[in-house]
């Protein structure tokens, strides 16, 4: 079949206005984006940059409190969107553009069965009959190398995997043969593991019938493998747009290095202090939550002062709730955690106010980590005033230390409320309030995965010189092995609640690997964009779904 | 055709040419509607049907006035925050607010309003309105316009303590259920069913019947059977924060249940329980003016609106508007707390953005 390379999707001057509450502001300032048939672009940039507003404006589409302003142009195959009828864009939607969104689990409907979900577009377009449409998707799911694919479209979205409903989603989009699709970041919730299946299924089948894509992410090393060309954006406008290997090789712009530059932060590994019990010491411990399955099994490793020890692992491999076991929330079945060689008591009730104080934990969400409704001032002050009964100048005095701590200026911050802060920020007062109880240790629970990649660099940053000016240990809750390239000391790699590797981080890098180990550091995305082809290839393609599902 | 009508048409002509010149389509649509439904109106029903609809419109247009007058007044004298939310109420929530503000102050000055005593006789039964009687005499001679008044004093009293009480045990209830969890939250719970479980105005009537219509029996005996309602939604609401992440945090640092709920939980659930305490107001103020007009609430000679309607029911039949008037009060007053209740749902609820 020769393939149709003619222009696809026209965007000419998008700008998109969003309402505030008051007035209307900009959040698109004059786009351009041509897309060819059969070619996919991938979107990049920051959390507000507007790459979900554009993919959605292809489809003709303004979210509520959005407006298209008038003098934008979107053309879709010869078709003006903006001037178009609401039925004329309705009636593309789904049949010739689809989209494919972040939450696979929260698009599904889950009263209904997949391929009943799957086959409502082709039959509400009256394009298969029902059988038909079922046997194409079974055959998409075949193409998408989902397990069983004969029954699997007779299963609830909850009865499989997160990594196999995100591809039943790319078949769904696939149902009418649409020519372009929208990839709103569909790997962003995943794996590493798992997120190589559904890339390499999404690559497949975009390239098998000549698909138009625009793949929206956040994640450079993901596009880099997906996408023909990238476009960079910030703020609403574009930064540069140029072929993969161009923008990989030769960015331009200063914006687009200082992405390309993010992985670079790495410290010196730090050696264990010797002649002195460890500040944590998590000892043959086993954890199981009501209903008795067990979920931690026989878990043991050392954290010593003023070191980094990071424990990765997929979600489910039980490291957070390794760290509910040290901070008390989950009482152990059996084993122990010792606190400067003494034991603490297994439930955080029986502990006292100072055992309490040298644990403290910084949490992945800022949003739910912090009170809405409770002033910087207090969030902060309120530990130190808990433990070392501070009050009036001397507790104000405090927190304008720990805010200077942090770099945040605290004539600024002091009266103000989270939901005013950004991501970054705070995160920062997350850290703060760790900080004011004076802990020696402190829980870090996958603390910059919400975060911009340059947001999360200088969390990171922050982190470290914190550790070596107040002697901090931490435990690092990752599954991003990037963050623990840069500041781990010690590692730890859990999977199915045991321990199946540790050691300093120089060894861990290094071959020989545990062979999960191994799955884990050969599946995080690299910048090459032949990385995935190469993969594919060494791993064997056939047996990649079956590799993930270790 | 009378002069009444040709000024009717002519006015409202105007009005939506006025309204169609300066391009505003909503107005213009509702005024030549209007105008077209008058035309109908006027040849089946008259000139008195033209003068009804005339006389409808003006009060509403008075009422919407007065209304935005006092939103105004609101945002002027409220501090910049507050204002600034207040400038974007409805006009339905600024008349609710007007409403009750009125009543508040007929409640808080009623022995310096009312021309005449609560009790005190002064004419014939069922005289008609004078001079001195606002609206005439009720069944034993006593000034209704006085007695109306002192009513919003005990009716509206009454109620708001039994509905301050009832919100007192609730809202605790709640906290504590779903701060402390396991079995005292599934103690509580059942409680609360088997006390839902019993019919509310049978339970009143027992409990009145039992201890004697005291105003302290009736608020606690309507305070028992909102409480559980209260609960519930507290119950949910608090149980929607305690999963947070900062609540995890607070308890990891050792604070006791008493900060959890004063400073973490109870700041993040204030605004659903306020829009609940104004719904629940206007139940236990109708529970209360059926309790009196079952003769169980409020005792006489003291005014209040329900039996107020019970005891002037009799004229009804009569064609006269007296006993109406106390239970125009009940409605006019609830329908203003629903009005203020539904922007606050709306605020709270996030329905803006649109």
């Amino acid at each position: 079949m020769a393939q149709d390379k003619s222009v696809l999707l026209d965007i000419k001057d998008l700008r998109i206005d969003g309402y505030t509450g008051e007035e209307w502001v900009p959040i698109i300032k004059g786009v351009d984006l041509r897309l060819h048939r059969g070619e996919v672009m991938g979107l990049i940039g920051e959390s507000g940059a507007g790459k979900s507003t554009i993919g959605a404006a292809a489809m003709g589409y303004a979210r509520d409190g959005t407006r298209i302003v008038e003098g934008s142009s979107i053309e879709f195959d010869g078709m003006e969107l903006t001037t178009a009828t609401e039925g004329e864009r309705r009636a593309l939607r789904g049949s010739r553009i689809a989209y494919v969104a972040q939450s696979a689990a929260a698009s599904f409907n889950p009263a209904h069965k997949i391929i009943d979900q799957h086959t409502e577009a082709p039959l509400h377009y009256r394009i298969q009959s029902r059988v038909a449409a079922q046997e194409d998707a079974m055959d998409l799911y075949q193409r998408l190398r989902l397990p069983d694919p004969d029954q699997i479209g007779f299963r609830y979205p909850h009865q499989v995997s997160g990594g196999q409903l995100q591809r039943a989603m790319t078949a769904m989009a696939m149902a009418c043969r649409p020519d372009l699709i929208i990839f709103d970041e569909p790997t962003t919730a995943l794996d590493v593991t798992t997120q190589i299946e559904v890339l390499a299924a999404i690559r497949d089948i975009v390239d098998q019938f000549n698909t138009a894509a625009i793949y929206i992410t956040h994640d450079l090393a993901v596009v880099a493998q997906m996408a023909d060309t990238i476009k960079v954006l910030l703020k609403g406008e574009e930064v540069e747009q140029a072929s993969t290997e161009d923008m990989l090789e030769n960015p331009q712009e200063d914006y687009t290095k200082s992405l390309w530059a993010v992985r670079s932060f790495k410290r010196t590994q730090k050696r264990r202090p010797t002649g002195e019990p460890p500040v944590i010491s998590v000892q043959n411990v086993d954890a199981a939550y009501t209903g008795g399955i067990k979920v931690l099994d026989d878990v043991s490793f050392d954290i010593h002062r003023g070191m980094t020890v990071a424990v990765v692992g997929e979600s489910g491999s039980g490291k957070s709730t390794t760290a509910r076991v040290i901070t008390g929330l989950l009482p152990p079945t059996s084993g122990q955690v010792l606190f400067r060689g003494e034991p603490l008591p297994p439930s955080y009730l029986n502990r006292s106010k100072d055992q309490l104080r040298q644990t403290q934990m910084i949490y992945q969400m800022a949003d739910t980590a912090l009170n809405p409704k409770v002033r910087i001032s207090e969030i902060i002050g309120r530990p130190a005033q808990f433990y070392s009964g501070l009050s009036g100048t001397a507790l104000k005095h405090r927190v304008d230390e720990l805010l200077d701590l942090i770099e945040l200026e605290p004539s600024q911050y002091y009266d103000r409320y989270p939901p005013e802060l950004s991501g970054g920020q705070k995160q920062r007062i997350g850290i703060a309030r760790a900080l004011a109880a004076e802990p020696t240790f402190i829980i870090c629970d996958e603390v910059t995965s919400a975060l911009d990649q340059l947001v999360a660099e200088g969390i990171l940053k922050l982190l470290d010189r914190l550790q070596s000016e107040l002697d901090l240990a931490y435990m690092f809750i990752t599954h991003d092995l990037a963050t623990v390239r840069s500041i781990a000391d010690e590692v730890v790699v859990m999977q199915n609640g045991k321990v199946v590797e540790q050691g300093p981080k120089d060894e861990m890098f290094k071959p020989p690997h545990h062979p999960y180990t191994d799955l884990l550091l050969s599946s995080v995305p690299e910048m090459d964009p032949n990385w995935l082809t190469d993969l594919l290839e060494e791993r064997g393609v056939d047996n990649i779904g079956e590799a993930a599902d270790v | 055709m009378s002069q009444f009508v040709i000024l009717y048409f002519a006015a409202l002509i105007v009005a939506s040419c006025l309204a169609a010149y300066y391009k505003k389509q909503g107005p213009f649509m509702t005024l030549f509607s209007l105008t077209l439904i008058s035309f109908v109106l006027g040849i089946v029903g008259g000139a008195g049907t033209l003068r009804l609809v005339a006389t409808f419109a003006a009060v509403l247009a008075f009422a919407a006035g007065v209304s935005y007058a006092f939103r105004e007044f609101l945002v002027v004298i409220a501090p910049t925050k507050l204002g600034k939310e207040l400038k974007t109420a409805p006009l339905t929530a600024s008349f609710g607010m007007f409403v009750i503000f009125t009543y508040g102050i007929a409640a808080i000055f009623a022995p310096w309003i009312a021309p005449h005593g609560e009790s005190e006789v002064i004419a014939s039964a069922f005289a008609p309105a004078d001079e001195n009687m606002l609206l005439g005499a009720d069944q034993l001679g006593r000034d209704m316009f006085s007695r109306i008044i002192y009513g919003a004093r005990n009716s509206v009293g009454l109620a708001l303590s039994a509905t301050i009480a009832a919100f007192a045990i609730g809202a605790i209830a709640g906290l504590l259920a779903a701060t402390k969890g396991g079995w005292f939250d599934q103690f509580m719970g059942r409680f609360a069913d088997v006390i839902m479980s019993i019919p509310s105005l049978i339970f009143a009537l027992l409990m009145l019947s039992i201890f004697g219509p005291h105003v302290y029996v009736i608020i606690i005996a309507v305070a028992i059977i909102y409480a559980p309602r209260v609960f519930r939604l507290t119950r949910a609401v608090a149980g929607n924060v305690v999963v947070m992440d900062y609540i995890e945090a607070a308890k990891l640092r050792g604070e006791g249940t008493g900060y959890l709920i004063r400073r973490e939980i109870l700041p993040n659930s204030t605004a659903p329980l306020i829009a609940e305490f104004g719904l629940e107001f206007c139940f236990v103020f109708l529970l209360v003016a059926g309790l009196s007009f079952l003769g169980l609430g409020i005792q006489p000679p003291t005014a209040d609106w329900g039996s107020m309607v019970r005891e002037n029911a009799t004229l009804i039949s009569f064609g006269d508007y007296t006993p109406l008037i106390p239970a125009g009060a009940i409605a006019l007053l609830t329908v203003a707390v629903n009005f203020v209740v539904d922007w606050m749902l709306f605020r709270s609820s996030g329905l803006k953005e649109q």
